[in-house]
C-alpha cells in the first residue's frame, strides 16, 4: 500500500537514511501489492499471499491501534476478526452468494463485535492492564469453543465452505471486446478474480490510511499520551476509561471489516482460518517484528512474517537435513518448529528493539 | 437485611459461595451423580488450585504477570508422564510399595523440574522487564510460545497415554456412589499443599515478609529486607507447584497433548481473577468454584461447559472488580 506520500515529512526538514529506507520499503511493498495480479500472473498462490497479506496489514494496524498507541493489550482479537468472518460466512451460506447477503452478515459480525467491545470494555478496561489481557483472553478462548461447538450454526471444527457473489467468479468477465471475449490487460484477462483482489486491496488500503488518519487526529494524541502516563492523562481532564473503550471498539470494528474480506477471499470459513489462537500470536508476533506503535511497521510486519512462514521453513528443511547425525537438533531445526526460532526472535525484539524495524529504523525510541 | 449480611459474613462470607452453588444444584442432579460431581469438582479445583496459587502470589508479590506459567504445567505434566512410563514395571506391579515409589518420583521429578525451570525463567526471562507490563505480558507469551515448540519438539505432537499407578487404578464403592481414587488423591495432596502454604504463610518469618510485601513492597525494602531474593524463592516454588499440578493433572487425564498448557491457562486465569489476585485463600476459593461449575454444568449441559466459566467469572467481575479474596484491599 503506498502511503509513503501521506506519511512523508514536510520538505523543509531533514529527513534520516533510515526512515527514507522504511519508506522505500513500503513504497516497494504497495507497488507490489497494488499490481499483483499483473506482477503475479498465473500463480495463483502468489496472488493469495498478496490478499492475504492485505487482509493481515488491516488486522495489524488496527492491533497497534491498542498496543502500539494505547498501551492495551488484548488477546481478544482474533474474536473480532473471526465474528467478521463468521457473520458473512453463515449469510452467505444461509442465503445464497449475493451483494445483499454479504452485507448483511457482514453487517451483523460488526455490530456483534461491536457490542462486545463495549461490554468487555466497560466491565475490564476499569482496572489494571494485565487483568484486561487475562480477561480478553478468556473470551477469546471461549468463542474459540463455541464456534466448534455450535456447529449447526458454523460448521463446528470443519468450518463453511459457500459461494460468494459472481461478480467476483472467474467466469465472470469485467469488460469485453467486439467479439464478446474477455479483454485482456498485460496477457491478464479481466474476471471477476481480478474484481475480488481489487475488492479486498482497496477496501484494506481504505481502512489503512483511515487508521493512519485516526493516529495522527487529536483522538491518537490522547491515545499516547495515555500511554504515556495514565495518571498524568486523567489529571488534565481526559476520561481514560471512556478513550480507551473507544479505540477498543474502533479497533474491534476494524479487524470484524478485515474478517469480512477474510471470508470473501477464501470461500471458507472455519476455526483455524479466522479463529485460532494460532492467528493471535501470528498477529502479536507481526506487530512487535514491525513497530509498536508505528502504524507502517504493521506492512512490515506482516510482510516479513509472511514471507518467512515460506522461506524460513525451506532454510529450516535444509538445515535440518544437514545435521541429520545429530540428537535432538534435527528436531528443533524441523521445519514445523519455526515458531520456536520466531518466538525466540520476539523476545530478543522486545528486549533490546522494542520498537521493532520501522520504529528503530526510523529513529523514534521504544515506548515503555 | 443488615442483619442477614452480618449472618452471612459471620458464617464465612464469600466462602459460602461454592457450598451455595453446591447446594443449588443438589436439586437438579440425582444424588448419586451429585456425590461423584462433586468428588470431581472438588479433585479439579485442587488441582487448579496447584496450578494457580504460584501466579497469583507471584503477581502480588512482585506485581509480575507471568502468561508463561502454563509451560511449567505442561512441563510438569510431560516430565511425569515419561517418567511413570519409564517406570513401567513398578507402575503396573502388584507392589504397593514400587507404586507409591514410581508415582512420588513423578511427582518429584516435575516438581524439581518446576522449580529448576522457575529459577531459569525468572532470571532470564522476568527479570529484564520488572515494571513494565506491556512488555512483561509479551516477553513472557513469547517464552510460553518457545516453550510449547521445545514440547512439541522433544515429545512430538501426538497425544501420550499416561499409565496410571494401580493402586490408584479403579473406585471406592459407598452405598451406589463410586468414588474414583485418584479424585481422592488429588484432593487429599492439594489439600496438604493448602495446609502448608498456610502454615508458611501465616505462622512462619519467611511468610510474614511475603505477605509484607504483597502489601507494600517499597516499605518492605525500606526496612532493609531484600525482597528480590526472596521473589526468586516464591517464583521458584509457584512454579514447582504448577508443575506438580502439571503431574497430576497428567495422571488424571490419563490422555495429554501439548495444547493442555493453553487450556490450563485459561482455567488458572478464571480462577486467579475470581478469587483475586496476590491471595492463596482466594486462588483456593477460586478454584473450588471453577472445579465444581465445570463438573455441574458438564452434567446439565454438556456444551456449555467452558462458557460457564466465564459466564461465573463475568458475574463476579461485575460484583467484585478485584476478585472476591484479593491479597490488598484497593
Amino acid at each position: 500500500m503506498s502511503v509513503a506520500s501521506a506519511l512523508s515529512a514536510p520538505p523543509s526538514r531533514r529527513v534520516p537514511a533510515g526512515r527514507l529506507a522504511v519508506y522505500a520499503l513500503v513504497a516497494v511493498i504497495g507497488v507490489v501489492l497494488a499490481l499483483a495480479p499483473f506482477l503475479l500472473h498465473g500463480n495463483v498462490r502468489g496472488i493469495d499471499v498478496a490478499a492475504r497479506i492485505c487482509i493481515f496489514i488491516v488486522l495489524v494496524a488496527s492491533y497497534d491501534l491498542l498496543i502500539g498507541y494505547t498501551g492495551i493489550v488484548s488477546f481478544a482479537h482474533t474474536m473480532f476478526f473471526g465474528l467478521g468472518a463468521y457473520g458473512t460466512a453463515i449469510a452467505l451460506k444461509a442465503m445464497g452468494p449475493s451483494f445483499g447477503a454479504l452485507a448483511l452478515g457482514g453487517a451483523a459480525g460488526v455490530a456483534l463485535a461491536l457490542v462486545l467491545a463495549v461490554l468487555i470494555g466497560l466491565l475490564s478496561l476499569r482496572v489494571k492492564a494485565i487483568f484486561f489481557a487475562m480477561v480478553t483472553l478468556a473470551a477469546a478462548s471461549v468463542m474459540l469453543v463455541l464456534a466448534s461447538q455450535l456447529s449447526d450454526i458454523t460448521g463446528g471444527e470443519d468450518g463453511l465452505i459457500y459461494d460468494i457473489p459472481r461478480f467476483f467468479s472467474p467466469a465472470n468477465r469485467l469488460f469485453t471486446d467486439a467479439d464478446g471475449k474477455v479483454v485482456r490487460l498485460f496477457d491478464v484477462p479481466l474476471n471477476g478474480r481480478v474484481a475480488l483482489y481489487y475488492f479486498v486491496f482497496l477496501s484494506a488500503l481504505v481502512l489503512f490510511l483511515l487508521m493512519v488518519r485516526i493516529v495522527r487526529s487529536p483522538l491518537g494524541t490522547v491515545l499516547e499520551a495515555i500511554r504515556e502516563n495514565e495518571t498524568r492523562a486523567e489529571a488534565i481532564g481526559y476520561r481514560v476509561v471512556a478513550y480507551r473503550t473507544a479505540i477498543f471498539c474502533l479497533a474491534a470494528v476494524i479487524a470484524a471489516l478485515a474478517g469480512i474480506l477474510r471470508a470473501v477471499w477464501l470461500k471458507y470459513t472455519g476455526p483455524e482460518a479466522a479463529l485460532s489462537f494460532a492467528i493471535m500470536i501470528d498477529i502479536l508476533l507481526m506487530v512487535v517484528i514491525g513497530g509498536m506503535g508505528t502504524m507502517i511497521g504493521a506492512i512490515i510486519g506482516v510482510v516479513i512474517m509472511s514471507l518467512a512462514q515460506f522461506y524460513l521453513k525451506d532454510l529450516m528443511q535444509a538445515a535440518a537435513d544437514a545435521t541429520n547425525g545429530l540428537p535432538l537438533v534435527p528436531d528443533l531445526l524441523n521445519p514445523d518448529r519455526w515458531l520456536l526460532w520466531l518466538g525466540l526472535l520476539f523476545i530478543l525484539l522486545v528486549y533490546f528493539f522494542p520498537a521493532g524495524i520501522a520504529g528503530t529504523l526510523m529513529g523514534k525510541g521504544g515506548h515503555k | 437485611m443488615q442483619n442477614l449480611k452480618g449472618i452471612v459474613e459471620r458464617a464465612g462470607g464469600v466462602y459460602l459461595l461454592p457450598v451455595a452453588i453446591a447446594a443449588v444444584t443438589f436439586f437438579l442432579i440425582p444424588p448419586s451423580t451429585w456425590t461423584t460431581l462433586t468428588i470431581a469438582g472438588l479433585a479439579m479445583g485442587m488441582m487448579i488450585f496447584l496450578m494457580a496459587s504460584g501466579l497469583s502470589l507471584v503477581f502480588g508479590l512482585m506485581d509480575v504477570l507471568n502468561f508463561g506459567h502454563s509451560a511449567f504445567v505442561s512441563f510438569g505434566a510431560f516430565i511425569a508422564a515419561s517418567v511413570l512410563a519409564a517406570l513401567a514395571s513398578w507402575v503396573s506391579g502388584g507392589s504397593v510399595a514400587l507404586n507409591i515409589a514410581a508415582l512420588l518420583l513423578a511427582i518429584a521429578a516435575a516438581t524439581v523440574f518446576g522449580a529448576a525451570a522457575g529459577w531459569f525463567f525468572e532470571r532470564v526471562v522476568v527479570k529484564p522487564v520488572y515494571k513494565d507490563h506491556l512488555r512483561q505480558i509479551l516477553v513472557t507469551m513469547g517464552a510460553l510460545i518457545v516453550a510449547e515448540q521445545l514440547i512439541l519438539a522433544i515429545w512430538g505432537g501426538a497425544p501420550i497415554a499416561v499409565p496410571r499407578p494401580t493402586i490408584l487404578e479403579g473406585s471406592i464403592v459407598i452405598g451406589n456412589v463410586a468414588i474414583e481414587t485418584y479424585r481422592v488423591f488429588a484432593f487429599l495432596l492439594g489439600l496438604a499443599v493448602y495446609v502448608a502454604l498456610y502454615l508458611v504463610l501465616n505462622r512462619t518469618r519467611i511468610g510474614l515478609l511475603i505477605r509484607a510485601g504483597v502489601e507494600n513492597r517499597e516499605m518492605v525494602e525500606a526496612l532493609g529486607f531484600r525482597i528480590d531474593r526472596l521473589f526468586i524463592g516464591v517464583f521458584m516454588a509457584g512454579s514447582a507447584l504448577a508443575a506438580m499440578g502439571g503431574a497430576m493433572w497428567a495422571g488424571y487425564q490419563a490422555l495429554i497433548t501439548p495444547a493442555l498448557g493453553a487450556e490450563m491457562l485459561i482455567l488458572v486465569f478464571i480462577v486467579v481473577i475470581i478469587g483475586g489476585l496476590g491471595s492463596i485463600e482466594g486462588s483456593l476459593l477460586g478454584a473450588v468454584m471453577v472445579g465444581l461449575t465445570a463438573n455441574y454444568v458438564a452434567f446439565l449441559m454438556p456444551k456449555m461447559a467452558l462458557a460457564s466459566n466465564m459466564v461465573l467469572m463475568m458475574v463476579i467481575l461485575l460484583w467484585r472488580p478485584y476478585g472476591l479474596k484479593p491479597a490488598v484491599q484497593k
